[in-house]
């Protein structure tokens, strides 16, 4: 065809924030201006450490994230696979997920922006939550938009937004899971953008989004890398990370895809690494594909089986129809349902640096017991996709799994899914029935 | 170049322009709606294609997306609609991009026909759309996730077909982005008179509603809010108007686009004589 791939000289002038085809701003004009600011307040306070931003961040998420966390052998799991398997323990980081890098990250540039307001939206609500966190500790007002289904798998979640006292609202259209959530915030930013900024939670949306908050989730894998030279005396052969959006994704592989570093990291951790392994793993839901005719794909995996489109601002890969509708997804784990994936990632993808698989519910459910069991970790049903991928895993080791956050969130949901699914691998709950 | 016939509708001053969702409730109410729009005064319509993720839009228009999707509107019923309609005034569509990106031979129809997921072929573009558009007898497009800095595929395509590409200017555009803008403007611009989606009230912006930042520099060819103002009142008098807007059509005193007017391009000859003002 012949428009494709022909540019106008000022699309080509603005190349940053394209990542290959993938990325973009697609967003109505009225963001726009937003964008722009953002975009300027990126490159002076995140990459070039205008002010001290990068310091003052760095200090942050130390003391009140509790950076850094632990690169732990995983002893029983080790042996179960007869490989090394080391766990990157995001769910130790204060909140419980690595989302606190992003948000925190986010807050911060908002008060050195001068900005007065805070939206963002939230899945599993983990994302909600530290920006929640975030927003209590940097002293910000805050609002975020959570799906309904959502708001009901994730209960413990919405009180704790409500007790760092955030304003929650529900949305109810569509299946009111992520993808409604982010459409919603995107509509008070639209009508606030004055004085709000949007802290969105993965690394989608528009430039300069996608890279700020894989800049942010970076020092996961600046971590990885200084705590394998200690620990494994090598790098690791694979990263594991489950991916929704792909914040932790981004986060536990930019070091190692040869993404640039945040000002202060530390000398060698973004050294080129092509012979690392990056595995990304998607929610299969309980299948693969999309059903046209009821514009449902029952699974999250956009990166194994979505096509090119462009959503929420970006190019990327999405599960859509073939006529361009978005399809709603699937997945037990709220934090990885979402049709759409970071540009990034996408682009990752297609050069070959970055390998998509992905496992399905049973399989993560599995994995959730499996590392509670063996191991004393209650996984967030997020990062049992990744965990469960050691199944299936081929290679020799080491291999480094982002344990991307805690399971307290998903308790309910785990119990419920693994009586329906009568799933050996559950501990019977049968005491507590009346 | 073809002239503009968009531009035209806005030839002797103030222009009604009317918003339908295509197929909310049917296609035949549509047709219906937008004849009697246009029968009332309307001289350009504006014909929603329903996207699944309509970002820019409030309650009112969601819920009619949301009606027209369910009862199975398509782009293809949609440009079968265009070619039914007996109007003689400007139809623009108004849509989505990734609707316009995926239309003909797009990856997304290979990968869903194909979801073991082969080696999908690249492609995608806004061109098949704009062709198929333009021969079903559109005039121009408004794409509310196209700003200026995405649209130089569009752009050519809608040149290449003789169709408008319409910008919309918020009131947070500056007056550098309504200059690039402008350098793309065949038909008419939108003038966004208050931040937020297309919702009528449900939603306030916490800041006061104010025009366009660009738009209040006063030179001859710039648009003022208050002059497209007034260009939205007939629309209060249209009994045809009403109805239809009860009835999930918008007409353009419900919405913040109700503040629209002319914004004729710079190198336009004729600028000073559409002054909004005449
Ligand atoms: C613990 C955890 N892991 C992973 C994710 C998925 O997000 P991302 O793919 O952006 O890391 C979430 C999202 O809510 C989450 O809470």
């Amino acid at each position: 065809m012949s428009e494709r791939g022909t540019t106008t000289t000022d699309e080509q002038e603005t190349r940053a924030g394209k990542f290959g085809a993938y990325g973009g701003q697609y967003v109505p004009e009225v963001l726009m201006p937003a964008v722009e600011e953002l975009a300027d307040a990126y490159e002076r306070y995140v990459l070039a450490n205008e002010d001290g931003f990068v310091d003052d961040f760095r200090a942050r998420i130390r003391e009140f994230g509790g950076r850094p966390t632990p690169l732990s052998r995983a002893e029983n799991l080790s042996e179960r696979y007869g490989f090394d398997v080391y766990l990157k323990r995001e769910d130790l980081l204060h909140g419980g997920a690595h989302k606190l890098n992003n948000a925190l990250g986010q807050v911060l540039l908002a008060k050195y922006m001068g900005k007065e307001r805070i939206v963002a939206e939230t899945g599993a609500g983990q994302h909600g939550t530290a920006t929640a966190m975030a927003c209590a500790y940097l002293d910000m007002p805050c609002e975020i938009y959570m799906g309904r289904t959502d708001v009901n798998r994730q209960r413990p979640n919405v009180f704790r937004m409500r007790i760092h006292d955030a304003e929650v609202n529900p949305v109810d259209v569509g299946s009111g899971t992520l993808k409604e959530a982010i459409n919603e915030t995107m509509r008070d930013w639209a009508t606030n953008v004055e004085d709000t900024h949007y802290v969105i939670g993965s690394v989608v949306g528009p430039h300069p989004f996608p890279a700020m908050v894989r800049d942010f989730q970076s020092v996961i894998s600046e971590e990885v890398r200084e705590q394998s030279r200690e620990k494994l005396g090598e790098l690791p052969e694979a990263v594991v990370a489950c991916a929704g959006g792909g914040s932790n994704t981004m986060g536990a592989f930019a070091a190692f895809a040869g993404s640039a570093s945040l000002p202060g990291a530390p000398e060698g951790t973004h050294d080129p690494a092509p012979d690392v392994d990056l595995l990304a793993v998607e929610a299969g839901g309980s299948s693969l594909g999309v059903d046209e005719s009821e514009g449902y794909a029952p699974n999250s995996a956009s990166l194994s089986t979505g096509s090119e489109g462009v959503l929420h601002g970006a190019r990327t890969k999405l599960l859509q129809t073939e006529e361009g509708q978005i399809v709603e997804s699937h997945s037990v784990s709220a934090g990885l349902d979402y049709a759409g994936v970071g540009p990034e990632l996408a682009h990752l993808v297609d050069e070959g640096r970055v390998t998509p698989v992905n496992v399905d519910d049973d399989a993560a459910l599995e994995a959730f017991h499996r590392l509670s069991r063996e191991e004393g970790i209650i996984p967030a049903l997020e990062s049992s996709h990744a965990i469960a991928y050691l199944e299936e895993y081929e290679g020799d080791g080491p291999v480094v799994v982002n344990v991307s956050g805690r399971g307290d969130k998903d308790l309910d949901t785990v119990i419920e899914e693994s009586t329906a699914r009568d799933l050996d691998a559950a501990p019977s709950m049968e005491v507590f029935e009346e | 170049m073809t002239r503009s016939e968009i531009r035209a509708a806005f030839e002797d001053g103030p222009a009604l322009v009317s918003y339908v969702a295509a197929g909310d409730p049917s296609v035949e109410a549509s047709k219906e709606y937008v004849e009697a729009l246009v029968d009332g005064g309307s001289d350009v319509i504006e014909l929603g294609l329903p996207f699944s993720e309509p970002v820019a839009e409030g309650t009112t228009i969601q819920n009619a997306i949301k009606r027209a999707l369910n009862a199975g509107m398509t782009p293809d019923a949609y440009l079968d609609l265009v070619r039914d309609l007996d109007v003689d005034v400007p139809v623009v569509c108004m849509t989505y991009y990734n609707l316009i990106y995926q239309y003909g031979e797009s990856e997304a129809r290979s990968a869903s026909e194909n979801a073991s997921g082969d080696e999908p072929r690249a492609s995608g573009g806004p061109e098949e759309f704009v062709a198929a558009a333009a021969e079903a007898g559109i005039s121009g497009f408004v794409v509310p996730d196209l700003p200026v800095d995405e649209s130089g595929p569009m752009y050519e395509a809608c040149r290449e077909h003789g169709l408008d590409l319409i910008f919309i200017v918020a009131p947070t555009t500056t007056p550098e982005r309504l200059e690039r803008m402008l350098d793309r403007t065949t038909g008419f611009v939108y003038v966004q008179g208050r931040l937020g989606t297309t919702a009528p009230a449900t939603r306030s912006a916490r800041t006061r509603p104010r025009p366009s930042n660009a738009c209040r520099t006063p030179t001859s060819r710039r648009p003022s809010a208050s002059a497209s103002r007034r260009a939205s009142r007939p629309a209060r008098s249209s009994p045809a108007a009403r109805t239809a807007s009860s009835s999930g059509a918008r007409t353009s005193t419900s919405s913040p686009r109700a503040w629209r007017t002319t914004c004729p391009r710079r190198t336009s000859p004729t600028a000073s004589n559409r002054s909004p003002r005449s």
